[in-house]
């Protein structure tokens, strides 16, 4: 029994192979129905609270309405893709080096290709529905300068739809990606997946926005595979969402290889953010560096659990991994998790996590200049999110996060940036 | 004129007593010093005037021309017109100086004071590196960068009162002649200070008009600029042996042992960085 019924004359797209390899997706996740709280991968989670029987696959689609926090990018993109509840809405590309494909031979190679199998019946289910997934090649040899972006906008109350991307950056070539993930106050269910592949010596910026609107319940799932001497950055800002979880698998499969993820999240009232990780080192001298800071205020609950696993041929790796969390509010609730599995002997890996209040010496030093406690405090939490707002790939963004953590916490208005 | 005046001023951290009975008065363009030696309760009588959050006052108070500072939260004060120059500057990562300042000044009023050039005048003063200015507050400051910073801040502020907590600590001798200067000068157009220090040469460019010797807790001398001086000569020993049992309440006021108190003088921070 499917969870989730199509709408009839939906989706029977791309060759045979392609349908078929969909519909055993499709029966992979019917067989394994929901998950469980009581497994650890959802231990923590209000999973049991989903009712997917709320939700409607299928939409007429809209148009984008709100381009948030990512207003702005597109006179400076490589390209620009508006996906609106699973439909395509337009693309443009501005940059030779850029192709998007959304079928075709090697569209259907290419998608799937990274996450072969689910990691979870979302992501199967994903492959099974995916609306209007999107391949992104970049070409060997080639340097992008200006981002891409990908909007996906949910627009349809009790919509269920399921995003996909696969960015493809060939060998020697340089970019940078951004997909941003909004909605207004409505109740949906998203689960996107993004595929990220990056050939030898190869080298991806991938920007994640989530600004949903406060009901929305989102199931993400991003796996990537790093070559040989290549790097991928891979950031997440997640600042909205009833549940809003992010399963962010990094593979560094080629020696030589590196991976940096970081996330900045921010809960308010009831919303719940959920982060799973994974820095796997199947190759060795790879380097990977974990940094996620986030804020519960309210009655906001977030959840971090992160695993570095080392395999036995992985000799030279570097692997770190941190988790902060500032907790505002005695309401508020934060779990951290990490894990460490390391089969060779011949590495460098640390973890560090912790939930606590603002630094009260920090707050006492800024209050002693003659801030006001409120405003002192703002000052604080805003500036933890500092280092990681400095690395993200588009200056723009990380200005426009600054301003709406400012405005979270009612700092619009008062000094000025140096 | 502004005058901070502390009386009878006694101080717990958690439940160890700290200050017990202390009275003093500054008044705008006197600078009053004050020695000990190490754990007698020097950087709890700045943290306390300051109001920082673990420093419980259990008796006297604490008054600025007669307002009662000691049931008011820390910017309360500051907005009043204290300034602490601390011994060990927090680091504030992310957060910048001139905003900090910005909002200090413009949540007392003073919205025309245009702080980047103040900042870049005073660091100029003082020989503070101009471009770290732009550093978040003290990240990555050396301790004598951190010191001419906290003085730039202070000359910026303007407050009517600064309690200069080991001001000295970290600067070597141009920088402490540079802070001391800017300091004294600002003596001269109405700045009462309180300096706390271990040192005599703090005071030869920021000439204390009174010196008093804290001890257990308690002022146990006070004294003309002279005292300083014999206090450099001659050590606390003459405040410290002349009561055995009084030598050993010193170790056990201080609440830290004697061996904690050699590595980090005036350690008593009840609030260790959670995050750290």
């Amino acid at each position: 029994m499917s969870l989730f019924q199509l709408p009839s004359g939906g989706q029977s797209v791309g060759s045979l192979a392609f349908q078929e390899r969909r519909n055993s997706a499709r029966q992979k996740a019917d067989e394994a129905g929901l998950p469980s709280f009581e497994e650890e991968i959802w231990r923590y989670t209000p999973i049991a609270d989903l009712d997917v029987s709320k939700y409607q696959l299928g939409a007429p689609g809209g148009s984008m309405v709100d381009f948030g926090l990512t207003a702005g990018l597109d006179e400076e993109a490589a390209a620009v893709i508006h996906i609106v509840d699973g439909q395509v809405v337009s693309i443009s590309v501005h940059d030779e080096a850029v192709t998007v494909l959304t079928d075709g031979t090697e569209f259907e190679n290419l998608i799937g290709s990274v996450m072969q199998t689910g990691a979870d019946v979302f992501s199967d289910y994903n492959f099974a529905f995916c609306n209007a997934p999107i391949v992104i090649h970049i070409a060997s040899n080639a340097a992008i300068a200006d981002p891409v972006l990908i909007r996906q906008h949910t627009t349809t109350d009790g919509l269920a739809w399921f995003p996909r991307v696969l960015v493809h950056v060939g060998e020697n070539s340089e970019a940078t990606v951004v997909e941003h993930q909004t909605s207004p106050n409505i109740d949906a269910l998203v689960c996107p997946v993004t595929e990220l592949k990056v050939n030898q010596a190869g080298r991806l910026r991938y920007l994640t926005v989530q600004e949903h609107g406060p009901r929305i319940w989102q199931i993400a799932t991003q796996m990537a595979e790093i070559d040989r001497d290549a790097h991928l950055a891979v950031s997440q800002i997640a600042l909205g969402g009833e549940y809003a979880r992010a399963r962010i698998e990094t593979k560094m499969i080629g020696q030589g290889s590196s991976g940096n993820i970081s996330a900045v999240y921010f809960g308010r009232a009831n919303a719940q953010h959920d982060f799973r990780t994974f820095q796997r080192h199947n190759a060795p001298h790879t380097n990977s560096n974990l940094l996620f800071k986030g804020v519960v205020d309210d009655r906001s609950r977030a959840i971090y659990t992160g695993l570095i696993r080392i395999e036995p041929d992985a000799a030279g790796v570097n692997a770190y991994q941190t988790n902060r969390t500032l907790k505002l509010s005695d309401e508020a609730w934060a779990e951290s998790v990490p894990n460490l599995e390391i089969e060779n002997n011949d590495v460098r890996c640390s973890h560090a996590s912790a939930v606590g209040p603002i630094d009260q010496d920090q707050r006492f030093y800024l209050e002693s200049r003659g801030v006001p406690a409120e405003t002192a405090e703002a000052l604080i939490v805003r500036g933890f999110f500092g280092d990681v707002l400095d690395q993200l790939p588009v200056a723009a963004v990380s200005d426009a996060v600054n301003a709406r953590i400012g405005e979270l916490l009612a700092l619009d208005g008062q000094g000025q940036q140096t | 004129m502004t005058t901070l005046s502390i009386e009878n001023l006694g101080v717990k951290v958690g439940d160890q007593q700290i200050l017990d009975g202390v009275s003093l008065e500054v008044s705008s363009g006197q600078v009053h010093a004050i020695m000990g030696p190490n754990g007698s309760g020097k950087s709890t009588l700045s943290n306390a005037i300051m109001g920082k959050p673990g420093y419980r006052v259990t008796s006297g108070s604490i008054t600025l021309d007669g307002q009662d500072l000691s049931s008011l939260p820390t910017w309360e004060r500051a907005q009043a017109g204290l300034f602490l120059a601390m011994q060990y500057p927090t680091e504030v990562p992310g957060v910048s100086l001139r905003e900090t300042l910005e909002l200090a000044l413009r949540a007392r009023g003073k919205v025309n004071i245009d702080v980047k050039s103040r900042l870049l005048e005073e660091a100029g003063r003082i020989g503070l590196r101009v471009e770290l200015l732009d550093r978040p507050v003290n990240v990555d400051l050396s301790g004598g960068e951190k010191k001419r910073n906290e003085t730039a801040q202070l000359a910026v502020l303007d407050p009517q009162i600064a309690v200069l907590d080991e001001l000295d600590s970290g600067l070597d001798i141009d920088a402490l002649r540079a802070c001391a200067e800017r300091i004294e000068a600002l003596t001269d157009s109405g700045l009462g200070v309180l300096c706390i220090t271990h040192y005599h040469r703090l005071l030869d460019y920021l000439p204390a008009d009174q010196v008093h010797v804290l001890v257990d807790g308690r002022i146990v001398d006070s004294g003309g600029p002279d005292l300083a001086l014999e206090l450099e000569n001659e050590g606390y020993a003459r405040f410290l042996t002349s009561n055995v049992e009084s030598a050993g309440v010193t170790v056990s006021i201080g609440g830290l042992g004697a061996a904690k108190e050699v590595s980090k003088p005036d350690s008593d921070d009840p609030f260790p960085d959670p995050l750290a």
